[in-house]
């Protein structure tokens, strides 16, 4: 390194907005089941999309098929919106709700 | 059926498998492409309402998205339809990509073809089959059947023959 000075940067203050939301719960992606779709398909699809381990996304799969749905995600609205957009382009059947 | 070779899944199709694959990967980009009816309960199940209980919501959401995901899917039926042998038996040789996009087409006219055969959790398919075929063996509902069990098999074939998802 030569003797450039580095230029510094003072890190700006983002001001917290305070917003108290009526309902701070957050989101959950549900993935139901149904008759059409393979148990190695949901547990391939959840590993691909989630990066969920193997295991991990066979008891996901056993969830949605022996109760009927499971939760597969949780977070911010928008980021399960997201979720279950890609689920459908995956062709699994999936809602969005407050968990 | 697929078997892997390398890092490619490979089959080798007969003429009539072949020509059952570009019908069912073209039937689901014709559903697509004209004028999709959202009355049609292969359109819901193949574009479900995100939000069930709030149509509103569904509809906004859908406005935004819908065009991207059809696009989506015509794109992986067409995957099918470019890596099938032009004519004739042959060989299918896909990589990565190509299988994941075969995987999900597959699985689009699985939900398509089992919405309309009324494939329920509890239905045995090879006893459904037998009645279909002792009612009239050359009826179309013995046809569908038979390809509907046959796509769930290349299908399994396919997975099995992935490479594991690290």
């Amino acid at each position: 390194m030569g003797g450039m000075a580095l230029p510094q940067v003072a890190p700006v203050e983002t001001p917290e907005i305070e917003e108290a939301p009526a309902d701070d719960r957050p989101w959950v992606t549900i993935v139901w089941d149904d008759p059409v779709n393979l148990m190695s398909y949901v547990t391939w699809v959840f590993q691909k999309l989630f990066g969920y381990s193997k295991e991990k996304a066979e008891a996901l799969m056993l969830d949605v098929h022996t109760k009927g749905k499971a939760v597969v995600s949780i977070g911010a609205r928008e980021r399960m919106e997201m979720d279950a957009n890609q689920l459908h382009g995956y062709g699994l059947w999936a809602t969005v709700d407050r968990a | 059926m697929f078997r892997r070779n390398g890092s490619q899944c490979v089959a080798t199709f007969q003429v009539d498998e072949v020509r059952v694959l570009r019908k069912v990967a073209g039937e689901v980009v014709g559903l697509l492409t004209d004028g999709m009816d959202h009355g049609d309960p292969v359109v819901s199940r193949l574009f479900p309402d995100i939000y069930p209980d709030r149509p509103d919501d569904s509809a906004e959401f859908r406005l935004y998205t819908e065009g991207e995901l059809k696009t989506g899917k015509i794109d992986t039926a067409g995957a099918i339809l470019a890596a099938l042998p032009d004519e004739g038996e042959g060989e299918v040789r896909l990589d990565g990509e190509a299988a994941e996009a075969w995987l999900r087409a597959i699985n689009d006219a699985r939900l398509a073809m089992g919405t309309r055969l009324d494939i329920k959790a509890d239905t045995d398919l090879s006893e459904e089959l037998e009645t279909a075929v002792v009612h009239d063996p050359g009826s179309s509902r013995v046809f569908q059947l038979s390809v509907y069990a046959y796509l769930g098999y290349l299908q399994e074939s396919l997975l099995n023959a992935l490479p594991e998802i690290e």
